[in-house]
C-alpha cells in the first residue's frame, strides 16, 4: 500500500507500513470490493480442497457395509453400463422416473443417507440441464404445439430480423422435451454417483478389465489415480504459499502469470517424478508387463446383481417401447 | 466443454467411440513404440499434470475466470500420441469420480478434447515453431496459437455433436429426446465464449507456461521437438476411415433394428427439418451454406452424414497439409 501516508499507519516500533496497515492481510477477502480481485487463487485452493474431500467422502461410504459395497467391482461396472445405456435408450419421462427410484433405493439400500445423495446428484449437473434447457419450453426458441400461452400479442412480432411470433407461449414438446433431458440426466448422474461411492476407486479403475480396457490402461490408469493426489497436495501448497506472501490483492494479469508458472513449474516436477518412478519400476522388475495381486472373486450375488441390473434395463426398454 | 449423459443419443456416443478406439489404439502403439516402459509412468503421470491443470482457475480481462484444458501443452511437452493417452485417462478419472462428463459420453469428450484438441494444437505449434531455435518467440506463440486453435475445433466438434441431436432423434411429434437445441443454436453459443474468454485462457495459460519452460526448463521443450512426423499413422486413417462408413450404417441398422418404424416413417426420420431451427436460420453460416439450418438436403439424416464427411476429409485435408509444410520447413532448417 503505497499510497498511505505511513505517519499515520506506521506504529512506532519502526514496523514497516503494511504490518500496521488498516488492513491486515489474513483479513484481505472480508474487505469489500477487493474480493473478486484475488478470487482466482481461492478459488483453484477450494477447488482442489473440494476434490480431495469428494474422494476422501467416497472412500469412507465405500468401505462401510452395505448392499452394493460388498459387490464385485466388476459386477458393479456391467451393471451401471447396462442401466446406463438403457437410461440413455428409453424415450418416456415415466420410465426414467421409475429408473431413477430404482437407484435411489439401491443407495438407501446401500447406507448412503438421502440427503447427501440428492445433494451429490441434483447439485450441480441436472440443476444445470434444467437451466440450459429452459429456454427450449417456450415457442419463441423451438416450435411446438402450445399448452399454456403467457402473452397474446395478437400480431406478429419482429425484433430485426428475427420473428417472434404472434404470442409467447411454453409448448407442449418443450416442456416434454425438458422433462425427458432432466430426467434423463439426472438417472445418468445417480448411476455414476452410486457406483463411484460404493466402490474404492482403486478397485473400481481394476474393474475396468472386464470391458476389454487393455491392461497397460488400467495400469496408468490407477497411476495417475494415485499421482492425481500427490500433484494436487503440490499445487493446493504452491497456492497456498502464494496465498500467504500476498499483504494485497493481485492483479489479474499477475494471477495469470502466477498460474502460467505454477503450471509449468508443475510440469517439470511432474516429469522429474515419472523418471523417478520409472527408475523405482525397473529396479523393482518391471519390465513394461503390469501384473496387478488383487483378484477379484465373483460369488452368487454378484451374478445376481447383474442379473438384476440386466432384468431392470431389459424391463425398462420394453415397458418404454409399449408405452410409446 | 464436458458433455454429461443425456445431452447426447446412444447412437452418437457410440459412433464416437468407434471413432476413438482406432485413435487409442494408434496412440498406444505410437507410444508403446517411443517410450518403451517408460510410457506407463510418464503418460500415467502427464494425465494426473492434465487433471490438475483443469482446476486451475484463470482470470480473464474483466472480473471473472475459468478453466484451462492444457491439452496443448501436454501436447508439446510429451508430444501428441502421448497427450491422447495423458489426456483420455484425466477425462476417464473426471467421469468416473468427479462426475465431469458422462460415462457413455466418454468417447466424444475424448474425441473432442483428447484428440482434436492436442493433435490440432501441436500440428500448429509445429508449424509455427518449425526451424526455430527452442528459445524463439515462435514456440511460446506457436504454442498458444496451437492451444486457441485446438480449444476451437473442439468446441466447434461439440456443439456439432449436440447440436445434431433434435434433428436427429425426436419423437413423432417433435419432441427432442436429447438436447433441444439445433446446430444454428449450439454452434453461435459455443463458438462466442470459446473465440473469446475460454480461447483466451487457453492461449494465456498455453503461451505463458511455454515462456517459462523457456526460462526454466528448456529440455523439456526440446525432449519432443525431433520426435515428430507420421511413418505408420496408416492403421489409423484406415481405421478412421472404416469407422466412418459403419458410424452411419450402425446408426440407420439400429434405428430400423428397433423395429417399430414403418419405411414411411423413416423416410420422414430421415427427411425431418427442425421448425426451430429455420428460424434462426440467419444467424448461423456454415462452410456448406445452409449447414442444417435451411431446408431440403442439408437438413436431413443423409446430408448430415455427407457435410460431416466433407467436413472430417477437409480437417484430414489441411493436416496432411500442415504435416508437408512442417516437414518441408524442417529439411531447411
Amino acid at each position: 500500500m503505497p499510497d498511505q501516508d505511513p505517519s499515520k499507519t506506521a506504529p512506532p516500533t519502526g514496523l514497516p507500513a503494511w504490518m500496521g496497515g488498516a488492513r491486515p492481510a489474513t483479513v484481505m477477502a472480508a474487505v469489500p470490493g477487493r474480493r473478486r480481485k484475488d478470487s482466482a487463487v481461492q478459488k483453484t485452493i477450494e477447488g482442489i480442497a473440494a476434490a480431495l474431500k469428494t474422494s476422501v467422502f467416497s472412500e469412507k461410504i465405500a468401505s462401510r457395509p452395505g448392499l452394493l459395497q460388498k459387490m464385485d467391482p466388476r459386477a458393479k461396472a456391467v451393471s451401471l453400463l447396462g442401466l446406463l445405456v438403457a437410461a440413455a435408450l428409453v424415450r418416456q419421462p415415466l420410465i426414467l422416473l421409475g429408473l431413477y427410484a430404482v437407484t435411489t433405493a439401491a443407495a438407501g439400500a446401500s447406507r448412503i443417507s438421502l440427503k447427501f445423495f440428492l445433494k451429490r446428484v441434483w447439485l450441480f449437473i441436472p440443476v444445470f440441464a434444467g437451466l440450459i434447457v429452459l429456454p427450449s419450453i417456450f415457442n419463441v426458441v423451438k416450435a411446438g404445439d402450445p399448452l399454456l400461452t403467457i402473452w397474446n400479442f395478437g400480431h406478429e412480432v419482429r425484433l430485426g430480423p428475427w420473428s417472434l411470433g404472434t404470442s409467447i407461449a411454453i409448448t407442449k414438446q418443450g416442456l416434454t422435451g425438458a422433462a425427458i433431458l432432466v430426467l434423463r440426466v439426472a438417472v445418468s448422474v445417480s448411476l455414476a454417483v452410486l457406483l463411484a461411492l460404493t466402490t474404492r476407486w482403486s478397485d473400481l479403475l481394476k474393474a475396468l478389465r472386464v470391458l476389454f480396457v487393455p491392461r497397460v490402461f488400467i495400469l496408468i490408469l490407477s497411476m495417475t489415480y494415485r499421482y492425481i493426489f500427490l500433484l494436487l497436495d503440490l499445487a493446493a501448497e504452491m497456492f497456498t504459499a502464494r496465498r500467504s506472501r500476498m499483504v494485497g490483492p493481485s492483479s489479474p494479469r499477475e494471477d495469470r502469470h502466477f498460474a502460467a508458472a505454477s503450471i509449468g513449474t508443475l510440469l517439470g516436477k511432474s516429469h522429474a517424478l515419472s523418471e523417478e518412478v520409472y527408475a523405482a519400476m525397473v529396479s523393482r522388475g518391471y519390465d513394461g508387463e503390469p501384473l496387478s495381486l488383487r483378484r477379484f472373486h465373483m460369488r452368487g450375488p454378484d451374478w445376481l446383481l447383474a442379473l438384476a441390473a440386466a432384468a431392470a434395463a431389459a424391463a425398462a426398454i420394453g415397458a418404454d417401447r409399449l408405452l410409446g | 466443454m464436458h458433455i454429461p449423459d443425456g445431452y447426447i443419443s446412444p447412437q452418437t456416443a457410440g459412433g464416437l467411440w468407434a471413432l476413438m478406439v482406432p485413435v487409442w489404439y494408434a496412440a498406444g502403439n505410437r507410444i508403446k513404440r517411443t517410450l518403451k516402459a517408460r510410457q506407463a509412468p510418464l503418460v500415467a503421470i502427464g494425465a494426473a499434470f492434465t487433471f490438475i491443470v483443469m482446476m486451475f482457475n484463470v482470470p480473464v480481462p474483466g472480473g471473472t475466470s475459468g478453466h484451462a484444458v492444457g491439452g496443448t501443452l501436454v501436447a508439446v511437452v510429451l508430444g501428441p500420441w502421448a497427450a491422447v493417452i495423458s489426456v483420455s485417462v484425466a477425462l476417464v478419472i473426471q467421469a468416473f469420480f468427479f462426475g465431469d462428463g458422462g460415462i457413455l459420453a466418454i468417447g466424444a469428450n475424448c474425441f473432442n478434447m483428447a484428440f482434436a484438441l492436442p493433435v490440432a494444437g501441436y500440428y500448429v505449434y509445429r508449424l509455427a515453431a518449425a526451424g526455430s531455435p527452442l528459445s524463439s518467440f515462435r514456440r511460446w506463440a506457436g504454442a498458444g496459437f496451437g492451444a486457441f486453435a485446438g480449444i476451437n475445433i473442439s468446441a466447434f466438434l461439440t456443439a456439432t455433436e449436440i447440436g445434431i441431436q433434435p434433428g436427429l432423434f425426436h419423437t413423432a411429434n417433435g419432441t427432442a429426446l436429447y438436447s433441444p437445441y439445433g446446430l444454428s443454436q449450439t454452434i453461435p453459443a459455443m463458438m462466442l465464449v470459446h473465440l473469446t474468454v475460454i480461447g483466451f485462457i487457453e492461449f494465456a495459460v498455453t503461451a505463458l507456461a511455454v515462456a517459462y519452460l523457456q526460462r526454466g526448463h528448456l529440455e523439456l521443450l526440446g525432449a519432443r521437438a525431433t520426435a515428430a512426423g507420421g511413418s505408420r499413422l496408416k492403421p489409423l486413417l484406415v481405421g478412421l476411415l472404416l469407422a466412418l462408413i459403419f458410424v452411419p450404417l450402425g446408426l440407420i441398422a439400429s434405428a430400423t433394428a428397433w423395429g417399430e418404424w414403418s419405411p414411411d416413417q423413416i423416410r420422414q426420420r430421415f427427411g425431418f427439418v427442425p421448425r426451430g431451427m429455420s428460424r434462426f436460420a440467419g444467424l448461423w453460416q456454415g462452410i456448406i451454406p445452409h449447414y442444417g439450418a435451411g431446408g431440403g438436403f442439408w437438413s436431413s439424416t443423409s446430408g448430415y452424414f455427407l457435410s460431416g464427411a466433407i467436413g472430417l476429409a477437409a480437417a484430414l485435408g489441411l493436416a496432411f497439409l500442415v504435416v508437408k509444410l512442417i516437414r518441408r520447413a524442417d529439411r531447411h532448417a
